[in-house]
């Protein structure tokens, strides 16, 4: 239940593994006026001001849970109408379809599918790359956001991950990063942000990101 | 431009302090985790690791409430290793949270562990830690074999063939420690990382030997490893781990500054 005057981060539990993290993290950057609840509740996160989907593991358990545990119709109702954010699997779970597990139709908030990078990806100059990319890596700002508010363009965020999203729509694209090809790691539509990387584990800039998002009005 | 190679302080502890061996023995005292690891994540460590050596399983609990007393301050990635063996253990850590758990012993005696876990839990959380011992002689065709229990018990595997199967079964990421470099400030063994590093697609930590900067920066250059792991130089203040980012940048390495 929320306090009076205070304000609600809900990050939802659908069952898919490490909050812990994403908690901890809000919590520290949250002021006095900000409570932060992990939930699996629809009543909690429909009262909440503001929602954080996380993600981990595979497509098919993600939106399976989401499913079983009765929360995509709070989920689709926080996407319409308050700010919310996505991360890593999480921003895979919105787009149309993903390629992983032989192909998971998704939530299509953000029209476009997840790719696996394949296991003989490589560099611009054919050199083999790993994958998972797992790691620090730069991120290219590609419009102006209150989520990029003083964090520097070309940032390092911790990444680690398979596979990566194509938007149809380029517009929605907020950044991007090179790894073999440049792709997107961050959307956003009106009150919608999400980003491939894991925000909880970039220290300051990362922590700057949750701090953003705690304060944003759900504005562009 | 693009991904950084990452340097990862490990935090050998054992009954709740940290510790380091010269291999495997002759154990020192360098702290406690909580502030050792708050005080690499100040630093811009890229990455922590946390090896519960404790021989008995009675501090287990000790290490889950070290994991949340770190994950709560640090916030930067964490794996924890040392006596995970069941699915269970690995829920507690991650519940704890830690956001890879380092799986060894378990996965030699029972391979089949390595793919459960990652099929439960993703391969992204699943590190198989690989300890290794040279066995050619020379003169002979470079081969390495697995050793358990610190470095005392042979099990007959090849380390390269071992480090594909556990990528076939599901590992994420090779954590590679060559038990005859571990401890002795040598170097890595760049031979075997290289030989994994390339037969592998996922990425893998080389660790086991660091003594000065020039090695984490052969383990990347000439080991082709990923990201290095080192613990004595960086407990007992030789070096910090700014200042070994930026040697590795002056080399030409991609890091994190």
């Amino acid at each position: 239940m929320s306090e009076v005057n205070k304000s609600t981060v809900a990050v939802i539990d659908y069952g898919m593994g490490n909050l812990h993290s994403v908690a901890k993290a809000l919590e520290h950057v949250a002021d006095e006026n900000t409570q932060v609840v992990v939930t699996s509740d629809p009543a909690v996160i429909d009262a909440a001001d503001r929602v954080l989907l996380p993600g981990v593991g595979a497509i098919r358990d993600c939106i399976g849970e989401m499913h079983n545990t009765g929360l995509v119709p709070s989920i689709r109702k926080a996407m319409a109408e308050k700010p919310f954010l996505a991360i890593c699997v999480g921003i895979q779970s919105l787009m149309s379809h993903s390629e992983e597990n032989g192909g998971v139709d998704c939530l299509n908030h953000f029209q476009g599918n997840a790719l696996f990078f394949g296991e003989n990806h490589t560099d611009h100059d054919g050199s083999k790359l790993k994958v998972p990319h797992m790691g620090w890596n730069q991120v290219k700002q590609t419009i102006q956001h209150p989520l990029w508010q003083g964090i520097p363009d070309q940032a390092r965020f911790y990444f680690v991950h398979s596979f990566y999203v194509i938007p149809d729509e380029q517009t929605e694209v907020a950044g991007t990063c090179d790894y073999g090809l440049e792709f997107c790691v961050a959307l956003a539509r009106n009150n919608v942000f999400a980003v491939q990387f894991h925000p909880e584990k970039s220290h300051k800039d990362g922590l700057q990101l949750y701090k953003n998002f705690i304060h944003w009005d759900g504005k562009p | 431009m693009g991904l950084a190679k990452r340097i990862i302080p490990c935090l050998d502890v054992d009954n709740g302090r940290v510790v380091k061996g010269v291999q495997f023995v002759d154990i020192r005292d360098a702290g406690d985790p909580v502030e050792v690891a708050k005080r690499y994540d100040e630093q811009g460590a890229d990455e922590i690791t946390f090896l519960d050596i404790t021989a008995s399983s009675d501090d287990r609990a000790t290490t889950v409430h070290m994991v949340e007393a770190i994950a709560s301050q640090v916030f930067i990635p964490l794996t924890v290793g040392g006596g995970i063996r069941t699915c269970d253990d690995i829920r507690r850590m991650l519940n704890a949270g830690a956001d890879k758990v380092g799986i060894n012993t378990a996965a030699v005696f029972n391979p089949e562990f390595v793919r459960e876990a990652a099929q439960r839990f993703g391969s992204q959380c699943i590190v198989v830690a690989i300890d290794a011992k040279k066995v050619s002689a020379e003169g002979e065709t470079d081969k390495w074999e697995i050793f358990t229990h610190g470095g005392r018990k042979p099990t007959g595997l090849d380390a390269v063939e071992w480090a594909k199967k556990m990528v076939d079964y599901g590992a994420g990421e090779i954590l590679l420690t060559s038990m005859d470099r571990d401890g002795t400030k040598n170097g890595f063994d760049l031979g075997v990382t290289r030989a994994i590093s390339e037969a592998v697609h996922v990425p893998v930590i080389a660790s086991g030997g660091v003594g000065n900067l020039d090695h984490l920066v052969d383990g990347v250059t000439h080991g082709k490893a990923d990201a290095v792991l080192a613990a004595s130089i960086f407990h007992f203040g030789e070096y910090s781990v700014q200042e070994a980012k930026q040697r590795m940048a002056d080399a030409g390495i991609e890091m994190r500054l």
